[in-house]
């Protein structure tokens, strides 16, 4: 039940395990391997639970067949991925705290005020129309901004591509989530449901362009793990190795 | 007068050093805003064909002229394909060279698509190493911008891209990714690789 502002302390104690746990599950990070491209000591579970997730992905979104109905017509999907976004936005805001950035905590506390009222339920999100854009973060960027190493390179069974970080960082926002400390059953069932429901629907509206990556492979475990990793690093503002044309031994 | 003359050539020759000190290692014939102007032509023109309507099939045939006028698709290929081109067949490397101008037209045209009903705008160009960085945000319906960053460079008095940036997703490094995994399921034949790319991407 929203409205219960007063925190229990079990629910302190519990912040303070987490704490702890995330604090043993950072140091315990695996360290990169000199000279190698990817931190990616674990490849081959990771590749057998890759080749388990594409057999679950195919089962549930067609394989990048055409003919695949959708979950949900696009409009209602849409809705129901703004307010599983929307519902996501004060542990955005926490975060941008925890990393003491101002700015984009102040965006999401705004976001979270205007979409939830005028966006009806988060369902529009009339925030972005007025400029205010999403400033997603998680747990896992706070780590990296506290000065936790990334670790290695994870494919997680149904949830994929993460880091020994970022999977820390997950784990870490499960449980300081102020709407899950706010909110109890059945709210809190709903509120996760929702999210799920998100995730599901995002993969169908961006059906296109991870089929390409996950069907139309020569490798999909590798192509899945630099594009994730490049892209994390880009979000987390981590500097890119360049690639110098002049430098290329076989194409000049 | 005389004392002027020094002084100002003095001045010139000075800020001429300081400019040398600013650029790259290379001497660049380009210039930031050559690279910046040459990506505003090819994004105009992409911009030109998601808008107009065409079909998916003239669509990719436009998407692979815009490729072939902007990009350098030879380097780009011959990049992706690393050592084993060294060592390949002149026939079998012209026609590897061939079929990736036409996959890498589909396969990112593809991704084009989907910018129908939005837009790309640059933003910024700067040096970068020995090369040109035009910075670049997609505006694309109901989804917050994203960046798009051009690699660009001149070679053989020609102004061309070789990268493209996508949320710091590197274009070339996945298709050095994508055309390795292809060549070792193909023991490394280079011109198996060829025939199989007429129908990728």
């Amino acid at each position: 039940m929203i409205g219960n502002s007063l925190i229990d302390t079990t629910r302190v104690r519990r912040l303070g395990l987490v704490a702890m746990v995330s604090a043993l599950l950072v140091s315990g990070c695996t360290r990169p391997q000199p000279g190698a491209e990817f931190n990616d000591p674990f490849e081959e579970q990771n590749r057998a639970v890759h080749a388990e997730n594409v057999a679950l992905d195919r089962t549930l979104f067609g394989g990048g067949r055409k003919d695949k109905k959708p979950f949900l017509p696009e409009p209602v999907a849409d809705g129901l991925i703004n307010v599983a976004e929307n519902l996501g936005t004060p542990s955005d805001a926490l975060n941008s705290l925890l990393q003491f950035r101002l700015k984009p905590a102040l965006t999401n506390t705004l976001r979270f005020a205007i979409n939830s009222t005028l966006g009806i339920g988060g369902i529009f999100d009339p925030a972005s129309e007025m400029g205010l854009y999403a400033e997603e973060t998680d747990f896992g960027e706070t780590l990296h901004v506290w000065g936790a190493p990334e670790g290695a390179f994870l494919v997680l069974p149904v949830m994929g591509p993460t880091t020994e970080r970022d999977l820390a960082g997950t784990v870490v926002d499960a449980v300081i989530d102020p709407l899950g400390l706010l909110t109890e059953a059945p709210e809190s069932t709903y509120i996760t449901g929702i999210k799920l429901a998100g995730k599901v629907l995002k993969r169908q509206k961006y059906g296109d362009a991870v089929d390409s990556v996950i069907y139309d492979s020569a490798d999909s475990y590798a192509q899945m793990r630099l594009i994730y990793l490049q892209n994390r690093h880009f979000e987390l503002g981590i500097e890119a190795d360049v690639i110098d044309p002049y430098e290329d031994p076989y194409a000049n | 007068m005389p004392t002027d003359l020094t002084r100002r050539s003095t001045l010139g020759l000075l800020s001429a050093a300081a400019f040398a000190a600013v650029l790259p290692g290379r001497a660049l014939a380009l210039n930031t805003a050559e690279a910046r102007e040459l990506i505003e032509r090819a994004i105009g023109e992409v911009n030109a064909v998601i808008s107009s309507g065409k079909s998916e099939t003239q669509m990719y045939a436009e998407f692979e002229r815009i490729f072939e006028r902007y990009a350098d698709t030879r380097f780009i290929a011959l990049s992706a394909l690393g050592p084993a081109g060294r060592t390949a067949s002149k026939a079998d490397l012209e026609a590897y060279i061939k079929a990736f101008k036409g996959y890498i037209a589909r396969k990112y045209g593809k991704r084009f698509r989907e910018f129908i009903g939005g837009r790309i705008e640059v933003v910024d160009a700067h040096p970068l190493k020995s090369f040109y960085e035009v910075r670049s945000v997609a505006h694309l319906r109901g989804e917050a911008p994203f960046q798009v960053d051009w690699h660009v460079f001149e070679k053989n008095g020609k102004r061309l891209f070789f990268n493209i940036i996508i949320e710091g997703v590197n274009m070339l490094a996945a298709e050095r990714t994508e055309i390795g995994a292809m060549l070792d399921r193909r023991r490394g034949d280079v011109g198996a690789l060829a025939r199989d790319l007429l129908r990728a991407g």
